[in-house]
């Protein structure tokens, strides 16, 4: 896919993104916007994938480990075409499939998440299951930078360096903030790629919002063999929306009306932008 | 009584894995650097490429069983019980019981007969712990037959299972012809009009031993063999509770929110009975051979028939 098109779907994700949070009340846009680009790098490019089938037995599998970056997941899997766009406005209520986090009743999610540091682990296992049968599907997985402050997710690492499990592919979205505060302030978790260096990693940097970056490090991972790859995206939290952008304030909290029509306003800027540079 | 064969259920587990493995290609088995203890070891020896040895790290080890069956694997994951329901207890709630995957747990070295390592190793809370669990199911077998019994069920099983299993030799109970095993029914092993003394794991022979005692004092006594606590036969214990009018559950393990809260939670919906439940009394164990241990508690034959003759008094 041309990147072009890859920016007009990760647009399109933004604009889920902000309206289900917006919809919700509630719900984490920072993480979701920082990582838009890679969910739709993943859906609409990298993986193989099937909307129509999600279950398809040898697809890859993707597990959001920083599964409070949901909105992001869902937005991709709904403009992908796992079930219906206007769904994304039931986030988080009452009676929807949408729920606050990731779970296996949701078309398109292959592992439920939330509490940081677990979906890795069941990223792990299978990449596992893939190489103790010999199969050929991939395995992705996106944590926070504040998630790997967990300790589990170094158990995962070392496991995964020590079983070179080069079908594995670790995304960590490199936003420099959590709850708290800046990561580095909060207990930080620097230096990423050093760390998973030790950790028997194939580690690559790459600007977050770049898609010929992004391409060029997936195909790296993908070719990397004898080692798990790490790609350390670096983003910006909140990257789309105005007043979102580099802001912790918008790590967890949803814009209220006001806020929704400037969030909305900037990313029709966006998608009118890039209508123009197709014409051109 | 000296001649009864006696097997620790983590053998039977050890032996039971072994014999599945031929049975079913998808079973691996998870263990955190304890397979000589855990005797996953012995499945090990018979498939090593289908044994993962985790290391020291069972957090991880459960998510990583959790992935492995979301791709068609059916993993055992082992370790001591405080351990693996203890240290990884929100990984098994969260990647293991919320999606309802198809991971078993094999627990080891639960309660106090643990012995000499002490309190820190003795896991007297598993069974509160994976009953909180929704859609878990949990099962504590009281020697080598329904220990091999409960595993091959737990594999026959679509979802969780939490089995747990003890260091400690302890006599060959249930080796009888007509002796069947289904999850979620219980068994009286011994029919009375008296009491119900309600026992699960080890318990269950000093139950037996108590009924004997009590017997030689006019005293009938039912003793009820429980080895899946989750899901409970509460239709069992409510039958046998009707005609002996009162409840005596022993069980290794906390009173609180074990076999004795379950027994507890089915009559107080049902039949509002008198229950005396045997156990660790909201206290810590410690370091001691397990017999000792087990006499100290209260848990061995003497213990309960001691306990079940206060409790009539």
């Amino acid at each position: 896919m041309n990147n072009l098109e890859l920016r007009k779907h990760a647009n399109d994700v933004r604009k889920g993104i902000v309206t289900a949070v917006h919809s919700a009340k509630a719900g984490h846009p920072g993480g979701s916007l920082s990582a838009a680009d890679v969910f739709t790098f993943l859906y609409f490019e990298e993986m193989n994938i099937d909307p129509a089938n999600p279950q398809k037995e040898d697809r890859d599998r993707f597990v959001l480990s920083k599964g409070h970056t949901a909105p992001g997941l869902y937005s991709a899997l709904a403009n992908r075409g796992y079930f219906p766009v206007e769904d994304l406005k039931t986030l988080r209520k009452l009676g929807s499939y949408l729920q606050g986090h990731p779970n296996l009743h949701i078309p398109g999610v292959d592992m439920a998440s939330g509490s940081l540091g677990q979906g890795i682990s069941a990223a792990v296992g299978m990449a596992l299951g893939a190489k103790l049968d010999g199969r050929d599907f991939r395995t992705y997985t996106l944590l926070g930078d504040g998630e790997i402050e967990e300790g589990q997710v170094w158990e995962a690492a070392m496991f995964a360096g020590h079983r070179k499990l080069d079908n594995l592919c670790v995304i960590v979205d490199n936003n420099g903030l959590q709850i708290d505060g800046p990561i580095d302030q909060v207990c930080s978790p620097y230096p990423i790629d050093k760390k998973f260096e030790a950790f028997n990693f194939h580690v690559i940097n790459v600007d977050a919002h770049d898609f010929d970056a992004l391409r060029a490090a997936f195909r790296e991972a993908r070719e990397t063999k004898g080692m798990p790859t790490c790609i350390v995206l670096h983003s910006l939290k909140g990257k789309g929306v105005s007043f979102m952008e580099g802001s912790v304030d918008w790590h967890g909290k949803a814009p209220n009306d006001a806020e929704y029509e400037i969030a909305m306003a900037d990313l029709n800027k966006i998608g009118e932008e890039l209508e123009k540079e197709g014409e051109a | 009584m000296a001649d009864v064969k006696k097997i620790a259920t983590r053998e039977s587990y050890g032996n039971a894995l072994k014999e599945l493995g031929a049975e079913y290609p998808q079973l691996v088995v998870l263990d955190a650097d304890l397979a000589a203890a855990t005797k996953t070891g012995i499945f090990k020896k018979a498939y090593p490429d289908r044994h993962i040895d985790c290391g020291i790290a069972e957090c991880n080890m459960v998510g990583i069983a959790a992935g492995l069956s979301l791709v068609g694997k059916i993993p055992f994951v082992s370790s001591f019980a405080m351990f693996a329901a203890g240290r990884a207890f929100e990984q098994v709630r969260n990647s293991v019981g919320y999606p309802h995957l198809n991971v078993k747990i094999g627990a080891t070295h639960a309660g106090i007969t643990v012995g000499e390592d002490g309190a820190s190793h003795q896991c007297n809370e598993d069974i509160a712990l994976m009953r909180t669990i929704p859609g878990m199911v949990v099962m504590c077998p009281s020697d080598d037959v329904e220990a091999k019994a409960a595993v091959r069920a737990a594999i026959e099983h679509e979802g969780p299972v939490y089995i747990r299993f003890g260091r400690a030799a302890v006599p060959v109970i249930n080796d009888r012809p007509d002796y069947k095993f289904e999850i979620g029914k219980g068994s009286v092993v011994r029919e009375g009009a008296d009491v119900t003394i309600v026992a699960t794991g080890i318990c269950v022979d000093s139950a037996l031993g108590a009924a004997e005692k009590l017997a030689a004092d006019g005293i009938s006594a039912e003793v009820i063999n429980i080895c899946t606590i989750k899901p409970l036969d509460e239709d069992l214990i409510v039958s046998s509770a009707r005609k002996t009018g009162k409840v005596v559950t022993v069980e290794e393990h906390s009173v609180i929110g074990g076999l004795g809260s379950a027994v507890c939670d089915a009559l107080c919906a049902q039949l509002p009975t008198p229950v005396k439940k045997l156990g660790m009394q909201d206290v810590f164990g410690e370091s001691g051979s397990a017999s000792a241990l087990v006499a100290k508690y209260g848990l061995d034959a003497e213990g309960v028939y001691k306990s079940v003759k206060e409790f009539l008094a």
